[in-house]
């Protein structure tokens, strides 16, 4: 190890060290305070003070995901002994279990429509962004200036058109508007970020595909498409957040068979009114793969969020 | 940007290389790949926005189809620059935007100044401190009211513990002169790490040898922040300020599941207001001249915003 002016003496590092784990830890609070509660009994969850050391219970789980009727002694017993051990949670609360919630079907809808979405956007961005990057292509330059600009509208604002225009074309709260849409939406950022990734590509192996005999579409996705795989990879997984996280396109176009989780997750209420075990049951499955994904993504994270300004 | 030598590379191969190639020409090719996407970004992007000035002239209502629309010219600009309400809106979206992006730089930029110091496991702490920020903010806004309930919310307990307080005194969102400050808090916790990042990408762009100069010259530390640190980082800092600017111009979901705008009107952003005047009162027209003037706003503020950075850039 060489002497460095530069180099922080230790002293710093731990000073630095300790405060940064301190604020990390704070920050995480709220996440570890969702995930707990949602294994907490409806009681424990609003208990005074604030329980930290709590019998876990998957109570919260099974209201998630089921809908249930309140029971007088008599049902319960007429009902016979309960089958399944969600069964017997219900049975605790003196419910009986009526059905699956919609909770599901939601969830699948943000898997349908994220992940639809996202390939679609993929498909389109990369060959948009590949003869962005290898042709001269008219309004090149404008690109960028257009990702911020449409970005800079509220999409509360595009939200009136678009649900005059879904509705006339019988789009409104289907899977495939919302495909579109998000597509829409994601596409111009990730067009950009595609092209920055191909850009690093170099030429010449192109070139040399060229010259060998192959044509331009297959040099195309024999040569750069491999190449690009982990900037494709980053860009889809930025796109696959924002869908699944989108809220407000979501709660305005879609009600009933095309709704994501996030519209649904705030709504879920239990036999007693809000059944916040519940709710963070579903916040936490829902929010749990997006925590996988950025630590999947933390080198390509900077680069997302700022639409490719920073690249490191 | 300067032009690469790949970018011209580029512009040279269609002309040299298309007419001895096999297959489609590089310009035809260019246009199947292109077409698609500009399709799509018309018909979703421009279509709806042009449509949204059009109707910004007009008394349409989604709610009634039936009736004749008149086009009214600029009644609808006319009534909104003279809505106290509107301007009520603003003030609050103002002190929003403000605080948000004061607490978030501070804070991000002392973050960043810290991880920089290369400490052991610094990445680890970054990946952490990130969550946040990726997560659907209507789901997080959500629970965040579960901890500002008086008595039981978490954060009640905390602040109460800290200060001594009764915990079931005060409500985050439920008091007129709290409610503001509950939804930046959520805000600056959720963005904080956004600016880290991007002022860490700044510190770390800043080449060592400029500080080991500085070190030869017995520039005190405290001056080698403020003379080098600090400028050459502003760019990037400048950049956060942006993003976050106008993200937070356009607030909807977190703040929505927050407060829903209230109590009373003290958290009612301009998007909540919009979006109030747009699907619950269906004046169609009126929110569309709404929202243009929204838009022209942030388009002019930050086109004002991004002159200043370029400025900064040159030096």
């Amino acid at each position: 190890m060489s002497f460095s002016v530069t180099e922080p003496t230790n002293g710093t590092k731990w000073f630095a060290g300790i405060l940064v784990a301190a604020y990390a830890v704070i920050t995480l609070i709220p996440l570890i305070w969702i995930i707990a509660t949602g294994f907490k009994s409806p009681v424990d969850s609003i208990a005074y003070p604030p329980v930290i050391v709590f019998e876990p219970t998957l109570e919260g789980y099974v209201n998630l995901f089921t809908d249930r009727t309140r029971a007088t002694p008599d049902m319960l017993e007429a009902a016979g002994p309960p089958q399944t051990w969600y069964d017997e949670i219900a049975r605790e609360r003196g419910t009986v279990i009526s059905g699956p919630s919609r909770y599901g079907e939601r969830f699948l809808n943000s898997v349908i429509i994220g992940f639809g979405s996202t390939a679609l956007c993929m498909i389109l961005g990369t060959a948009a962004a590949y003869a962005f990057s290898r042709f001269r292509v008219p309004l090149k330059d404008d690109l960028l200036f257009f990702i911020l600009s449409t970005r800079m509208m509220p999409p509360i604002a595009v939200a009136i058109p678009i649900f005059l225009m879904f509705r006339n074309l019988g789009l409104n709260d289907t899977h495939l508007g919302m495909i579109l849409l998000y597509t829409a939406v994601n596409l111009s950022l990730s067009v950009w970020l595609l092209k920055g990734f191909i850009d690093e590509i170099p030429m010449e192996y192109e070139e040399a595909a060229l010259i060998d005999g192959y044509t331009r579409f297959q040099a195309f996705y024999k040569v750069v498409l491999p190449q690009a795989a982990t900037g494709i990879a980053s860009t889809a997984i930025f796109c696959l957040i924002f869908a699944w996280n989108e809220y407000a396109f979501a709660v305005l176009l879609t009600s009933g068979e095309a709704q994501t989780a996030p519209p649904f997750i705030p709504n879920i209420i239990g036999v007693n009114g809000k059944d916040w075990p519940a709710v963070a049951a579903g916040a936490t499955i829902f929010l749990v793969p997006v925590m996988v994904f950025t630590v999947l993504l933390r080198k390509h994270l900077l680069r997302g969020i700022t639409f490719g300004a920073v690249r490191k | 940007m300067t032009a690469s030598p790949i970018k011209m590379m580029a512009q040279k191969t269609p002309d040299g290389m298309a007419r001895t190639i096999k297959g489609l020409s590089d310009r035809a090719i260019a246009w199947i790949f292109v077409a698609p996407t500009i399709f799509l970004l018309l018909a979703v992007n421009i279509f709806p926005l042009i449509w949204t000035i059009r109707l910004s002239f007009t008394n349409f209502r989604v709610n009634r189809p039936n009736k004749d629309v008149e086009w009214v010219g600029l009644r609808n600009y006319e009534r909104i620059l003279n809505d106290p309400d509107i301007w009520n809106t603003m003030q609050a979206t103002a002190h929003f935007l403000l605080w948000t992006i004061v607490l978030q730089v501070l804070i991000g930029f002392t973050l960043a100044y810290l991880i920089n110091k290369k400490f052991k496991g610094n990445d680890l702490w970054t990946t952490i401190i990130v969550f946040p920020m990726m997560l659907s903010p209507a789901v997080v806004g959500n629970f965040w009211t579960f901890l500002y309930q008086p008595q039981i919310g978490l954060f009640n307990y905390v602040i109460a513990f800290f200060t001594g307080a009764d915990p079931a005194s005060f409500s985050m969102i439920g008091d007129v002169h709290l409610a503001p400050w509950a939804i930046i808090i959520a805000d600056t916790w959720m963005w904080t790490p956004f600016v880290m990042l991007i002022c860490l990408a700044g510190l770390r762009s800043i080449p060592d040898s400029i500080y080991e100069a500085a070190e030869c010259d017995r520039a005190s530390k405290w001056r080698q922040f403020w003379t080098i640190t600090v400028p050459m980082a502003l760019p990037f800092l400048m950049l956060a300020v942006l993003f976050r600017g106008i993200e937070n111009f356009k607030m909807f979901d977190l703040v929505v599941q927050l407060t829903g705008g209230g109590p009373g009107n003290t958290t009612t952003l301009t998007s909540i207001d919009l979006k109030r005047e747009a699907f619950e009162k269906w004046r169609t027209g009126y929110s569309s001249a709404y929202a243009v003037i929204l838009f022209v706003t942030v388009f002019g503020l930050a086109s004002i915003y991004v002159k200043a950075l370029n400025k900064v850039k040159e030096r």
